[in-house]
């Protein structure tokens, strides 16, 4: 909880301003986006995500770094399945699960 | 060694570990204390403590939300499910914390209803897709989690779902430093501040433990090499007689915090006159609660809680161990009657938990001390 997951925004649907859909490891889910709307965001930006929320945008040698660290403390697996588990957004056919 | 590969630049690793073996005096005992429990997970993890010299001691903070969470507040959490027929939602690291009568997890294999969710949202999700319960969500953490609970009250707010609520267990890290410092049996040296945390409030919170206090504080990100830095700079500031924030994360924490998270903070809560910490006891303004606008997702207001004080069961020191007074394997029940498969005490639950993380790596003791040596 403590430990954030960095995630790639592929996608910022404009009906749907508040989300984005990000992509970590190929598993792409909805996030909020309210906490990062003093940034300018878009497709291709790197955030963390905190329980379904971006909190801070980083560079892509950031998220690189993060992802490691995951790995490096042994929360990867814990931090896919929190991302996989996020149930509030929609997941339309063909998104990888 | 099994695991030197995995880190970042060991050469430079040795470097600041040198520089804080040359700076280290000699005839000075240092406690420094790492406020979060993400770095006390990392600390373990690499064995950081052992390539340290032994006069420099790392004093493991209150930063873990469900380890400084009296086992009362689970207990009023379980009611409103039990008694009051709400399903119960909370993240993972809840479940298995230990309530008077068993942990969420427990209930749940007993019949009452408990969902574990990843994101406030989804608890949301689950009261608008079942109109005819009331969804509870039990809500931990410190700022960087509080922000995502208060815009999940503004949307259940804005789409007026009524059949929604939160118990807020929000802690804010602020005054449970304050309380640290004000302990008379707590002699520190500095601070490494939190990371993800300062995402959310920035470094200028932390100015006064500088100012008032004379104690040197480093926000810090939670690679090995983070680490050490934040504690090389520490000692600099120690043995240039300077007591400031730095700021070794920069590259994630800005300088302000998030001034959008700060403002949705503001708007959905205040502050509690006081709350109960485990370990460190009743701290004034240390916690946050739903502001009367939101009184309709307020689980306190709305159901009636137990609100019981309850202690810890009588053998386990959490207390001991939060406070740094004891180090976890002093405790009498760990490993013992007290493992992270069956959990005692809440320390031994999350990952950020002080006696988990020892419990998990100190068969790996020493791998970064080989990598460096």
């Amino acid at each position: 909880m403590c430990l954030a997951i960095p995630g790639r925004l592929v996608e910022l649907p404009a009906e749907r301003p508040q989300f984005a859909i990000v992509e970590v490891a190929g598993v792409r889910r909805q996030v909020n986006i309210d906490l990062l709307s003093d940034e300018p965001l878009q497709s291709g930006d790197w955030v963390l995500i905190h329980v379904g929320f971006a909190m801070s945008k980083i560079s892509e040698a950031g998220a690189a770094e993060q992802t490691r660290l995951l790995a490096m403390l042994g929360e990867d697996a814990a931090a896919m399945e929190e991302i996989e588990g996020y149930e509030f957004g929609p997941r339309p056919e063909g998104w990888a699960s | 060694m099994k695991y030197v590969d995995e880190y970042r630049d060991p050469h430079l690793i040795r470097q600041v570990a040198d520089e804080i073996r040359r700076l280290a005096s000699p005839g000075r005992h240092y406690r420094i204390m790492e406020v979060c429990g993400g770095h006390t997970h990392a600390i373990y993890r690499f064995g950081l403590a052992d390539i340290l010299p032994a006069n420099i001691e790392l004093i493991h903070g209150p930063g873990c939300p469900v380890c400084v969470l009296p086992m009362g507040r689970t207990d009023d959490g379980l009611a409103v499910a039990k008694d009051g027929g709400a399903i119960f939602t909370a993240f993972g690291d809840v479940m298995r914390v230990p309530g008077t009568h068993g942990s969420p997890l427990e209930h749940k294999a007993r019949g009452t209803e408990i969902r574990m969710v990843y994101s406030p949202l989804d608890a949301l999700k689950l009261a608008r897709a079942n109109p005819d319960r009331h969804v509870m969500f039990f809500a931990i953490g410190f700022e960087t989690t509080a922000p995502s609970t208060a815009l999940t009250l503004l949307q259940a707010k804005a789409q007026g779902i009524a059949n929604f609520s939160v118990l807020s267990n929000h802690v804010t890290i602020i005054p449970a430093i304050r309380a640290i410092l004000e302990s008379p049996d707590m002699r520190l040296d500095g601070f490494v501040g939190p990371g993800h945390v300062s995402t959310v409030i920035g470094c200028r919170p932390y100015e006064f433990i500088a100012r008032n206090y004379g104690k040197p504080v480093v926000v810090s990100g939670f690679e090995p090499l983070d680490i050490l830095q934040s504690i090389l700079m520490i000692l600099r500031q120690l043995a240039d007689g300077r007591s400031e924030v730095e700021n070794q994360y920069a590259r994630v924490v800005p300088w302000e915090g998030n001034l959008t998270a700060l403002k949705v903070l503001a708007e959905v809560f205040e502050l509690r006159p006081y709350f109960e910490w485990r370990g460190l006891g009743f701290i004034s303004q240390s916690a946050l609660k739903i502001k009367d606008a939101y009184a309709q997702w307020d689980t306190e207001r709305r159901f009636s809680l137990p609100g019981i004080r309850v202690t810890d069961p009588k053998a386990a020191q959490c207390g001991e161990v939060l406070k740094g007074v004891l180090k976890p394997h002093q405790c009498k029940l760990f490993g013992r009657e007290c493992t992270p498969e069956s959990p005692v005490g809440a320390l031994m639950v999350s990952s950020e938990g002080a006696c988990a993380a020892y419990h998990h790596y100190v068969h790996r003791k020493g791998a970064v001390a080989a990598a460096v040596a």
